[in-house]
């Protein structure tokens, strides 16, 4: 289909080959720096790796002045924070892909594809300005009447604890729920776009309302593409460092309470590492390898989701 | 399309209406739709807050000597600049996509024309997914593991680590505008005696070169607006430095992400600045990578 199928050039001469092989070298570099990342990630982060051996992701003492480095907290961090992202965006994704795709008169959609394709092309770091200064303060009284609402109340009393300041978990799920939700959109609405049209207006002529119509038509059609998307919308939660190491509050404990302060891989990385020395250091670099490995195992259960289901489409 | 999907709408209001559809499907439905609006809402609003709200902060800052004073030496202190910012921004963002858009064309080249049933072409092709998903700090990380701790904190540090963020957007995207290229074309280019390496440069190339260009473009708006890579391997001057290879340098994004954390009013509003500044250059961009597009889609 793309390729010079039955006319065969010539013979090829020596420029050809040379041509050939350096595309070929171009595109062998991602392998060479796939490598290089894990090797020397790795050798770097050795020395806490070895001091801290499997309590370095067991244990939830980190401590740098006592050479304390156990990564649970931010594990449990990271984790937190992008569950709490999710399960914001994924619904707010959902809604606005239905909304391109299905709902939206032909002259409202361009204007909002657009707006959704700005929110993505905003920096991280300006999120996490915003965030910062504006959201995160405004955001302290509303915790606060959540919390004394909840008072009480078990297990959402104890998750809606009275807030510090606005700098908690939640916060920082708000602003990566704004930061992935542009991307979770686009996916999902690939997918909606590829439902037949026949199948959508066979439920309408049956008498579904469009809602029925979305359910029976849209979504059995669109269940892996929509997993793959939330997948990967996952996998940019949990390597997005520069917001959540701004509103996260940069404190390493282990606690129920979305509204307290708390800290995440990558976030703990980016506001550590400038002062970092020896072993310190050497369990920053650390944890960045663990994040490289879980965002990878994410991505790649991600993307085998949706090739799987572009080879179901294809087969059809 | 629309006349189609929506013509049974319009049978349902009118012939089946009210009566054949039960009340509480029709609630049903009307809660769905107002939840899919109220989601649309839920994106806009808050992006119209921020959008306002660093251009209203930042528009009360930036002026001339903004835009080319260098940063001051004491952070505490108020008042402009953040020259050197933007030219490292530049510099840096710059160095990159040189790196980075020659090598993931040619690496596309080969995924697009050479590799196909090749056995590595797939391998590549998800080496390349599985470099996209890599977090941004950790690419900081490796740069610094294998570059900083030898040579020091550079704008060239800061540019491998962009470039290899940019690498596999860059792949990716052009390999699939080249994809886009109709065989008819090459196989004229072949009837007429070129070889194959001819062919790709002086046919298939600027066949799809909008699209190439666009994608590169979006790619490097991305870079510029990157910090987490930039953290540990630029370093944070305050004056001016062009030098790629020699001393250490800043950026818009690094600036912004330091000076939000300071609890003084002076460099909170450099912050805002540095960030209208940054959202600015990525904007036009993102702008000018779709008008090349539009403009050149024909097909």
């Amino acid at each position: 289909m793309t390729t010079a199928s039955s006319f065969r050039p010539a013979k090829p001469a020596r420029a050809d080959r040379a041509f050939r092989a350096v595309t070929l070298v171009s595109g062998l570099t991602v392998l060479v720096v796939l490598v290089l990342i894990v090797v020397s990630t790795t050798r770097e982060a050795m020395p806490a790796f070895r001091e801290e051996g499997l309590g370095f992701l067991t244990s939830d003492r980190w401590a740098p002045n006592v050479d304390a480095f156990g990564a649970l907290p931010f594990i449990y961090g990271t984790l937190t924070i992008s569950a709490i992202a999710l399960l914001i965006a994924v619904p707010v994704s959902i809604g606005i892909a239905l909304f391109l795709s299905e709902v939206a008169p032909r002259w409202l959609r361009r204007p909002v594809s657009y707006a959704v394709d700005l929110l993505a092309a905003v920096p991280s770091v300006v999120f996490g300005l915003w965030g910062l200064l504006v959201l995160a303060p405004a955001l302290t009284g509303v915790y606060g009447s959540i919390s004394r609402a909840t008072d009480g109340v078990p297990v959402v009393g104890t998750l809606f604890g009275p807030p510090v300041n606005g700098k908690s978990y939640f916060t920082a799920g708000i602003v990566l729920a704004m930061m992935i939700s542009p991307i979770i959109t686009s996916l999902v609405r690939e997918v909606f776009d590829t439902v037949p049209r026949a199948q959508k207006e066979a439920a309408l002529a049956l008498g579904a309302t469009r809602w029925e119509m979305i359910r029976q038509a849209v979504f059995p059609h669109s269940r892996a593409g929509m997993v793959g998307a939330v997948m990967l919308g996952l996998g940019r939660a949990m390597g997005e460092t520069i917001a959540a190491a701004l509103v996260i509050g940069s404190s390493p404990q282990i606690t129920a309470r979305l509204f307290g302060a708390g800290d995440a891989m990558a976030a703990v990385i980016a506001n550590q590492f400038g002062e970092a020395g020896g072993t310190h250091r050497s369990a920053l670099i650390g944890l960045g390898v663990v994040l490289f490995g879980v965002t990878v195992l994410v991505n790649v259960a991600a993307q085998t989701v949706v090739r799987r289901l572009s080879a179901v489409e294809s087969g059809r | 399309m629309t006349l189609t999907t929506e013509a049974p709408a319009a049978l349902r209001s009118t012939d089946l209406g009210a009566r054949t559809v039960r009340r509480s499907r029709r609630v049903r439905d009307g809660i769905a739709t107002g939840l899919i609006f109220a989601s649309v809402l839920g994106a806009v609003v808050p992006l119209a807050f921020v959008v306002g709200y660093v251009v209203r902060e930042g528009a009360q800052v930036i002026d001339l000597h903004f835009l080319i004073d260098a940063v001051p030496i004491s952070s505490r202190r108020s008042g402009p600049g953040m020259g050197p910012a933007i030219v490292g921004t530049i510099v840096i963002t710059g160095a990159a996509a040189l790196m980075a858009i020659p090598l993931g064309i040619l690496a596309a080249i080969y995924l697009a024309e050479y590799g196909k049933g090749k056995r590595l072409t797939p391998v590549i092709r998800f080496l390349s997914d599985v470099m996209a998903g890599v977090p941004s700090i950790v690419m900081g990380l490796f740069v610094y593991t294998i570059w900083v701790l030898r040579y020091g904190q550079t704008a060239f540090a800061g540019a491998l680590a962009l470039g290899a963020l940019m690498l596999p957007i860059v792949i990716r995207s052009s390999e699939a505008m080249l994809r886009l290229v109709p065989s008819d074309l090459r196989e004229a280019s072949y009837a007429l005696g070129a070889r194959r390496s001819r062919t790709i440069i002086t046919v298939v190339l600027p066949a799809a070169l909008p699209g190439v260009v666009s994608g590169c473009l979006l790619a490097v708006a991305r870079a510029a607006g990157e910090t987490a890579p930039l953290l540990f391997t630029i370093g944070a001057a305050r004056s001016f430095n062009t030098y790629l290879l020699q001393g250490t340098n800043t950026a818009l994004s690094t600036q912004i992400f330091r000076n939000a954390q300071l609890p003084f009013a002076g460099p909170q509003e450099r912050a805002w600045g540095a960030a209208l500044t940054l959202i600015f250059l990525v904007l036009l961009l993102t702008v000018v990578a779709r008008a090349v597009s539009a403009r050149f889609t024909v097909r």
